[in-house]
């Protein structure tokens, strides 16, 4: 068997009980007094900052009583109403960066009102009851696609489907849930949650899926605008940026979101391979997830190198703090300057130069370090793959306030629109506001 | 450091922390451990006539009101006076009351309102050595239908007529406890001193349901599917009591009178809050009883910092100093002007002040874009619910106006006169001021 000082790439480098310790929910779920304890803690403010700082507004302060009133259904319908995949939000959303962030407690302690625990209870309470909160208004016979079953075209095919439409909700993938399903650390969204929320939330009803459908090759954008009254794209960002060194087409230069989706989709985990030494390129989220995961898998040493400093790092605090607290090296400063492979094109070390940026620019210094390295993961940011045609803002496409595009009849929201975070939560509030503006474009209320 | 011993009807105890006469003080083995912990006295639980004990109920006896954290609050308790035999009490209170002489044993007594009930019972608690009786005329459950307890303490003339029995065939302090199941407290405060009573001891508990089931849709404690009104005690009932004691200690008639101050003391603070207003000690339950008895450790220890930071040696320096300071409402200078002022540096940005203002009071908080709250002086009449609202501790506070000033909100320039409602000219039964 494998250990972790087991040279290259190798499979079951831990026990299989102790990788399923490593990868257990990263927070356990409240128990009811301890949500109730969490919950009195909530000063219910007046004009709350946490439901300003919570990018699809769900009304903290009331769900938070409602909890403390022992009525934890209600207060899942409050959060549900504004975020469908608000049992989603609650794991993966950086609540140190947003609600939790604009707690006053935060403020007045340090100690903000654990905002994602406590929506985690609420949603959790409400959807072991396996019923949908949720009626579908009576049918308005419109017909909608929504390109992409991520957090963006969920939230949307959801609403549009309550609103009384009967939607069609396309994705490339074989099954729908996108970066829920197929990003994101497993230890965010265990016991295959992701899964569980998307049948939960097709429990509302006229949302059909179809899987396997690609943009650009199963069909083109004109067909599915003329045969549907609307069209909404959340098909996310497909490609991966390269890192543009001598060395990058290494046989063992990785994609970090495809190694996550590996591992999310992995029956068993002791067989997933992974490296004795670990580097990961970048400073965002899935940097962080990426070599986490690796270091729970058994890698013996994991870095992650960002070329800029630790405030510029796209991973919040708390990530940064979870990487290093599981023993991941984080190295700031470094921007990769070869790859360098053995004869059978294994990477055998990585070239770093360190950086500076003196307000013109971020320049290597020309001094180098090397790093032992097996494995390495590009996390440098993704690009959108496909556009349909439709007007482009920079690298994304260029959507309204509301979600609308440049073609009349086509809406966007999530990670392939132009504005706004990468996040989850985001992604479902550009969704669920894309799909009113459907409704009122569909229903002559449009203003 | 301040010395703790106090004196009360000429008993003295090492402090001024007695247990009241409930389910703590109800026998020998717990009155033993009370007193090893510290207790500087207790009241036994209530002895009944000799012959057959009372019986309790066999489901629950007490129910609860919780804060944060299932924080007890509030006790509600349908427990009798004690179950046991009387005879094994005296016995218990003598042996105990030989070990521990410097500790006080006051015998609580329930017997009926007729004077051989009372003279039987008397010279045997004389014979236990106790140092003096309480007369439990405050049980508001169970015994009050059977014409004890409450059913007497709402009478004063049977208030009185008992304390005078006791007087008669009993030669050591007597005490009345008095219940608060009544309109107004001083009536049979009065009374029980025109019986020869030596003190008065309050609150006993209040008339409560602390909580409806709402599936069996019954009160709780529930037994057997019914539930029924229970006395009611701990934190929640002392602003109650502490009203009735003032009320007390400031009655010409009752001046004065020494008192035993009971409800919801759970710190030392609660104690010394108490005495202030006139208690030559205090009795504690519902906090032994959520707590056990240790506590009394943190009220000597709290009691003695305060003592010595204000430079008071024994505890009767303070007993009674706030009483002058407690008046009637018509009393309070209606010159004195205050206005809220919110510390921006420690203010939190919570808005409940501004919620609280803006919704149910005078619309005199002001809240900004970047959420900075600030008082509309033209609009804030002093009432204080912000400051009572606000989770920060004096981040808003109350700040007089100096004579000469002018008030933004009336227009007048605040006077450094004394004057209330009985010289105010809105007043019809205003006397003309001199």
């Amino acid at each position: 068997m494998a250990t972790p000082l087991t040279p290259g790439i190798a499979v079951g480098r831990l026990p299989a009980d102790e990788i399923a310790e490593n990868f257990k929910d990263l927070h356990a779920p409240y128990a009811p007094h301890e949500a109730a304890v969490a919950a009195d803690r909530c000063y219910f403010c007046y004009d709350a900052p946490c439901v300003t700082a919570c990018p699809t507004s769900i009304d903290i302060p009331l769900f938070i009583r409602q909890i403390s009133t022992g009525t934890p259904d209600s207060a899942a319908e409050t959060i549900f109403d504004q975020n469908i995949l608000g049992g989603m939000c609650a794991r993966v959303c950086p609540t140190e960066d947003l609600c939790e962030q604009a707690c006053v407690r935060e403020t007045a302690e340090g100690k903000p009102v654990e905002i994602g625990r406590l929506q985690r209870y609420a949603t959790d309470t409400a959807m072991a009851k396996n019923s949908h909160p949720f009626e579908r208004a009576a049918p308005t016979g419109k017909r909608v696609a929504v390109l992409g079953a991520g957090p963006a075209g969920l939230a949307c095919a959801h609403r549009l489907a309550m609103l009384g439409h009967d939607v069609s909700l396309l994705d490339a993938k074989g099954k729908a849930g996108g970066l829920n399903e197929f990003g994101i650390a497993a230890y965010k969204s265990t016991d295959d949650f992701a899964a569980k929320e998307v049948a939960w939330l097709m429990g509302i009803g006229g949302i059909t899926f179809h899987h396997g459908q690609i943009l650009g090759e199963s069909f083109q954008l004109d067909e599915l605008v003329a045969n549907h009254d609307a069209v909404f794209m959340g098909v996310g960002l497909g490609g991966v940026n390269a890192l543009g060194v001598p060395g990058d087409d290494q046989e063992c230069v990785f994609d970090a979101v495809r190694f996550i989706a590996h591992l999310r989709q992995a029956s068993d985990l002791t067989e997933l391979p992974v490296g004795r030494n670990v580097v990961v390129i970048g400073g965002g989220m899935t940097a962080v997830d990426a070599a986490v995961q690796s270091k729970l898998l058994g890698a013996l040493n994991v870095t992650i190198a960002y070329r800029r400093g630790r405030d510029a790092m796209g991973a919040s605090t708390y990530e940064q703090d979870l990487a290093a607290s599981k023993g991941v090296n984080l190295m700031f400063n470094v921007q990769p300057k070869a790859l360098h492979a053995d004869d059978e094109n294994y990477v055998e070390f990585i070239e770093l130069e360190y950086t500076h940026d003196d307000g013109t620019g971020l320049k290597g210094t020309g001094e180098t370090v090397k790093l032992e390295a097996d494995q390495v993961f590009r996390a440098i940011g993704q690009t959108l793959t496909t556009d349909g045609g439709l007007a482009l803002d920079g690298r994304k496409i260029a959507v309204s306030e509301t979600g609308k595009t440049s073609n009349d009849k086509v809406w966007a929201g999530g990670d392939c629109a132009a504005g706004g975070d990468d996040l989850t939560v985001t992604a479902v509030a550009e969704g669920r506001d894309a799909a009113m503006d459907i409704h009122a474009t569909l229903m002559g209320g449009a203003s | 450091m301040a010395d703790l011993t106090t004196d009360f009807l000429g008993i003295k105890t090492p402090n001024p922390f007695w247990l009241a006469s409930a389910p703590p003080t109800d026998k020998e083995y717990n009155v033993r451990r009370a007193f090893e912990a510290g207790w500087g006295g207790v009241v036994w639980k209530t002895l009944g006539s000799e012959g057959p004990p009372v019986v309790n109920v066999n489901g629950p006896r007490y129910g609860a009101i919780y804060g944060a954290d299932r924080r007890l609050l509030g006790l509600n308790n349908i427990e009798l006076i004690t179950d046991r035999d009387l005879f094994t009490n005296l016995e218990e209170i003598k042996r105990v009351k030989a070990d521990y002489p410097d500790r006080a044993i006051i015998a609580s007594i329930m017997v009926p309102c007729e004077e051989e009930a009372w003279k039987a019972i008397l010279p045997l608690v004389e014979d236990c050595g106790a140092d003096g009786i309480e007369l439990n005329f405050g049980c508001p459950h169970g015994m009050a239908e059977r014409g004890m307890g409450s059913a007497v303490g709402q009478v004063p003339e049977y208030i009185e007529m008992v304390t005078r029995w006791c007087k008669q065939y009993y030669s050591k302090p007597v005490i009345v406890k008095l219940t608060p199941n009544i309109t107004d407290i001083r009536l049979p405060a009065a009374a029980a001193k025109r019986g020869g009573a030596d003190a008065v001891s309050l609150i006993n508990t209040i008339n409560s349901i602390t909580s409806v089931n709402l599936d069996s849709m019954a009160p709780e404690p529930t037994i057997d599917g019914k539930g029924t009104h229970g006395g009611y005690c701990g934190p929640a009932v002392k602003p109650i009591a502490m009203s009735m004691v003032s009320e007390i200690a400031r009655n010409p008639e009752t001046q004065g009178l020494p008192m035993s101050g009971i409800g919801g003391v759970t710190t030392w603070r609660d104690a010394a809050e108490y005495m202030a207003l006139g208690c030559g000690n205090v009795q504690v339950c519902t906090a032994v009883m959520t707590y056990g008895f240790k506590i009394v450790e943190e009220m000597i220890s709290g009691l003695s910092q305060w003592m010595d930071e204000k430079g008071h040696t024994n505890t009767s320096d303070f007993i009674g100093m706030a009483v002058p300071n407690v008046t009637d409402w018509q009393y309070l200078n209606l010159n004195y002007v205050a206005k809220a002022v919110i510390s921006q540096d420690d203010c939190i940005k919570c808005g409940r002040c501004y919620a609280a203002c803006e919704d149910t009071s005078h619309q005199a908080i002001a809240m900004s874009e970047d959420r900075t709250f600030s008082v509309i002086n033209e609009e804030c009449v002093a009432c204080n619910l912000c400051v009572d609202v606000c989770p920060v501790e004096n981040c808003i506070t109350m700040e007089a106006m100096k004579p000469g000033e002018v008030d933004p909100r009336t227009g007048k320039v605040v006077s450094g006169d004394y004057a209330n409602w009985t010289t105010h000219p809105n007043n019809p039964g205003a006397v003309a001021a001199e």
